[in-house]
């Protein structure tokens, strides 16, 4: 296998879910996000991924890293702040899958 | 082994610890590595002392001329907000290999930045990081509550206007260019950058209030 970089598979606007998973060890996403749908804001380009780059080993294949965007209110249901603010993190693609299709 | 109290990284940067007490675990460990590094000659003690000198010489006033000049250069804020990273370089502003996305404040928008997960912060705009925000309360706190938070730090956003929180988890780097403030028409950049102060471009503040900035000289 020689893949450096995986291929971006989502676009500006389109509604992702964060995967609901507990993997051990170094890992980027935070738990607040985990099982919550946003829209990607941006693709930031391709990185080595951080958590096989944590462990002294390649990151390769690169991941495609994006900027999704959540509404607070759907990550804190008792959120007192006002209904339009968002929340915008780095999530990586291998986190991320089409909104609608959690199993 | 020589017998004299080894110097670890904080130390060196003399950040307030001084010589009291003997090292913390992270200490020791940090001066080991060091060392051992030193030793297969990975990279030198001066090295070292340069690298914590730059790091040391860098400050709020470097972002502070970016937002400045995006306030004054309509094509140079489009680029900024393009490409941060590329619009810090071509004012001559070393970025390194962190990626800087620049968010504008509007009047419909207040962006802040946190890192949840550790304390990721552009340094290379902003110097060394405040002790509030590598501490635990402002890390949860900002994602969970950023409007109190906001307000404690005196800083209250009006309902109407979107609270945008950025939690920096991975490879990008964020600076918020505040909106500039009124009266400040006859400003030139050296004047409009001594407005942008650091809790401005973390989003925690608004840029600084002219009449009251111009007072303190």
């Amino acid at each position: 296998m020689s893949i450096d970089a995986v291929t971006p598979c989502f676009h500006v606007g389109d509604r992702v879910t964060v995967r609901e998973a507990f993997a051990p060890g170094h890992i980027r996403t935070p738990w607040y996000v985990r099982g919550h749908a946003g829209t990607v804001e941006r693709l930031c380009g391709v990185f080595g991924n951080p958590e096989e780059l944590a462990y002294g080993r390649s990151g390769l294949p690169r991941q495609p890293l994006y900027r999704v965007r959540f509404t607070q209110r759907d990550l804190w249901p008792d959120y007192a702040g006002q209904a339009n603010d968002t929340i915008e993190i780095e999530i990586y693609q291998h986190w991320l899958e089409a909104a609608g299709n959690r199993p | 082994m020589s017998s004299y109290r080894r110097y670890g990284l904080f130390d060196l940067r003399g950040a307030g610890r001084g010589d009291a007490g003997p090292n913390e675990y992270y200490q020791v460990m940090e001066i080991a590595l060091r060392e051992l590094l030193i030793e297969r000659n990975i990279f030198s003690a001066d090295d070292v002392r340069r690298q914590v000198e730059a790091m040391d010489g860098r400050n709020a006033g470097i972002g502070a001329r970016m937002v400045a000049k995006a306030w004054l250069d309509v094509d140079y804020k489009t680029r900024a907000l393009a490409n941060g990273s590329a619009a810090a370089q071509e004012i001559g502003i070393e970025v390194g290999p962190t990626k800087l996305i620049v968010l504008e404040n509007t009047e419909s928008v207040h962006n802040l930045v946190v890192c949840t997960l550790c304390s990721c912060y552009p340094r290379m705009l902003l110097g060394l990081p405040p002790d509030w925000y590598k501490s635990k309360s402002y890390r949860s706190r900002a994602v969970r509550e950023p409007r109190a938070v906001l307000s404690e730090f005196g800083t209250e956003i009006d309902h109407h206007v979107e609270v945008r929180v950025h939690d920096s988890t991975a490879d990008m780097r964020y600076l918020v260019m505040p909106l500039r403030p009124e009266g400040t028409e006859s400003y030139d950049e050296v004047e409009l950058a001594t407005l942008v102060t650091r809790d401005s471009m973390i989003g925690v503040a608004l840029a600084a209030d002219p009449s009251s900035s111009r007072q303190g000289g």
